[in-house]
């Protein structure tokens, strides 16, 4: 009886139910690759190949049998060390830019500025054959290092991550620091850092997911070299040389994903903040 | 303390865009020094190579179609979530969740759910009845098929512009009322003025992102044809089916690093960073025409 005195509620409640039913049904668009990807990765072989959907029995031995199918282990351990030492190198440099960048008043810095929001914008191949170059004549092609060793100067992307979340700090806290005496080091450092330190682990954790996910750099710098792989780029090459063995593909397919996730589980809200401030106040 | 940047940015910005000029001019196959051949580059790119036009207009697709559908979706979502207040939390990580896969991983996968014989996508259309395509084996889908995986991975933007909808003062929406306004006036004049930045904002990343396109394209062709690697094989699977998937920066790849013509490939390199700063320019001087209004 309310239902029909009040026709407003009922159509808030048919409204909701309408709205949720979209979301549920996207929803479950959006998670079913991933659910298909894991069922077939614990198929057999020959199941993979057949028109099915779940596994008729179940095969976790899939789970070992990828690592001795490729050297995954050596493959895990190349992405690690990209994404460690990238990760790394890139705060120790950008942070201090950074904060330069926000708080300090100097001739040319609108310019400088200017300029690492261009070398951030500009697609990554219009300088890439020029820089192939150098590090050919160092002998460095063929391994990870082109990838890593640029971070030592600084990452046009971070360095912009970092400022944005730096300029949200009020001034005042670096005054008083300095009226006290400090160095713009020791501002910095005791006083910058660990007020900032959200943004500067949302940093970090791009640098660490774009280092891991890369494809292009490895593709140009270790194609030629499996040895010095990193794990998302074997992947790729993965199934044509295991060609028709789609369970043991997906298998690794549900491995490269994994680290990924479960850092994103643990830190999930720096995640969110960082690439909120990069789009909003941006 | 800025030393650093500066200096990265002279090493790995200023000297490789100079440089890439001066190669754009020469024969060089980093064996043996540049070789200076005046415009010869540029006039065959132009006039002669056979697959720059497919190329480009391969990527200017991913700009024209992808970029926009994205966001759409993306902004579509955010505002059912922002509408769904119960567990918003939980709805939030699931639809962010296919953006956090490396894109590897997710164009594997794709190329799997989606592969004609007996791929769960075709099993499951063709247990409603639907005869499905062959996807990433048909010149003419293999593009939409990439659009498929571009809309599953779009939490990133989604992201934004859910925080950008819950910033709007909820005040706004109750005196729009009190004035009745209808809800489609409300949405027209409160909320967006209040996502236009945001909108802008992705609008640039993502016509960025589309020009430089390749990881996917390059992966789904190698994996789909499942034939020999990119590195390996030469860059002979890129573009596959057809060349349907040639991007304009897979070429240059092609022509750079599969074939050493390092001086042809500084061309497109070029070529690609006018187009590039063009468009930049333009978007960017859009951004400008907006802020008076946001200001208002």
């Amino acid at each position: 009886m309310t239902v029909i005195a009040a026709p407003h509620a009922r159509r808030r409640v048919l409204r909701w139910i309408g709205e949720h039913a979209i979301l549920v049904a996207i929803g479950v668009l959006f998670i079913a690759p991933i659910a298909f990807v894991f069922l077939t990765s614990l198929m057999s072989n020959k199941q993979a190949l057949t028109a099915s959907l779940i596994p008729t029995s179940w095969h976790w031995e899939n789970y070992l049998r990828v690592f001795q199918t490729v050297p995954l282990l050596q493959w895990f351990g190349n992405s690690a060390l990209y994404a460690v030492l990238a990760t790394t190198f890139m705060l120790v440099s950008s942070v201090p830019d950074a904060y330069a960048l926000a708080r300090i008043r100097f001739r040319g810095a609108g310019a400088l500025f200017l300029c690492i929001i261009v070398a951030m914008l500009l697609p990554p191949q219009v300088t890439a054959i020029p820089i192939y170059v150098m590090w050919s004549q160092l002998h460095l092609t063929g391994t990870l290092w082109p990838l890593i060793l640029p971070n030592l100067l600084g990452d046009a992307f971070s360095i912009f991550l970092l400022r944005q979340f730096f300029l949200t700090i009020p001034k005042e806290y670096a005054d008083a620091a300095r009226i006290d005496g400090c160095s713009e080091w020791a501002v910095l450092l005791r006083v910058i850092v660990p007020m900032a330190r959200p943004g500067i682990a949302a940093a970090g954790l791009f640098m660490f997911f774009n280092s891991w996910n890369d494809y292009y750099g490895p593709l140009l710098y270790t194609s030629e070299n499996s040895a010095a792989w990193p794990v998302a780029y074997g992947l790729a090459s993965f199934r044509s040389v295991h060609g028709t063995d789609w369970s043991i593909t997906m298998t690794m397919t549900i491995l490269v994903m994994v680290p990924v996730v479960i850092i994103f589980f643990f830190a999930q809200k720096i995640f969110v903040e960082g690439i909120t401030l990069t789009g909003v106040k941006g | 303390m800025l030393a650093p940047a500066i200096l990265g940015l002279l090493i790995f910005f200023v000297y490789p865009l100079i440089a890439s000029v001066y190669y754009s001019f020469t024969r060089f196959d980093l064996v043996s020094p540049p070789q200076w051949i005046g415009l010869r580059n540029y006039i065959y790119l132009f006039t002669q190579d056979p697959n720059v036009w497919q190329a480009a207009g391969n990527t200017l697709w991913f700009v024209v179609v992808l970029v926009p559908v994205r966001i759409l979706t993306a902004l579509g979502v955010a505002w059912l979530l922002v509408r769904a207040k119960r567990a918003s939390g939980f709805w939030r990580t699931l639809f962010y969740l296919p953006a956090l896969v490396p894109p590897v991983a997710a164009v594997v996968a794709f190329v799997f759910l989606f592969n004609p014989g007996t791929g769960p996508v075709n099993l499951i259309l063709r247990a409603i009845g639907i005869q499905g395509p062959l996807w990433f084996n048909d010149p003419a889908w293999s593009k939409p098929s990439l659009l498929l995986l571009g809309v599953w991975v779009m939490g990133d933007v989604m992201i934004i512009f859910l925080a950008s909808l819950l910033d709007v003062p909820q005040e706004l929406y109750e005196a729009a009322s009190l004035d009745g306004a209808k809800s489609w006036q409300k949405g027209w004049f409160v909320t967006l003025p209040a996502i236009v930045p945001v909108l802008v904002f992705s609008v640039i990343t993502g016509v960025i992102a589309a020009l430089q396109y390749f990881t996917e394209a390059a992966v789904a062709s190698s994996v789909a044809s499942g034939r020999a690697t990119v590195g390996e094989g030469g860059g002979a699977t890129l573009g596959y089916p057809d060349n349907s998937l040639l991007t304009y920066t897979e070429w240059l790849y092609v022509r750079g690093f599969s074939n050493y013509q390092l001086g042809y490939a500084s061309a497109l390199a070029v070529v690609l960073f006018v187009v590039a700063s063009v468009v930049l320019l333009v978007l960017l001087r859009r951004v400008r025409a907006f802020t008076p209004e946001e200001a208002s």
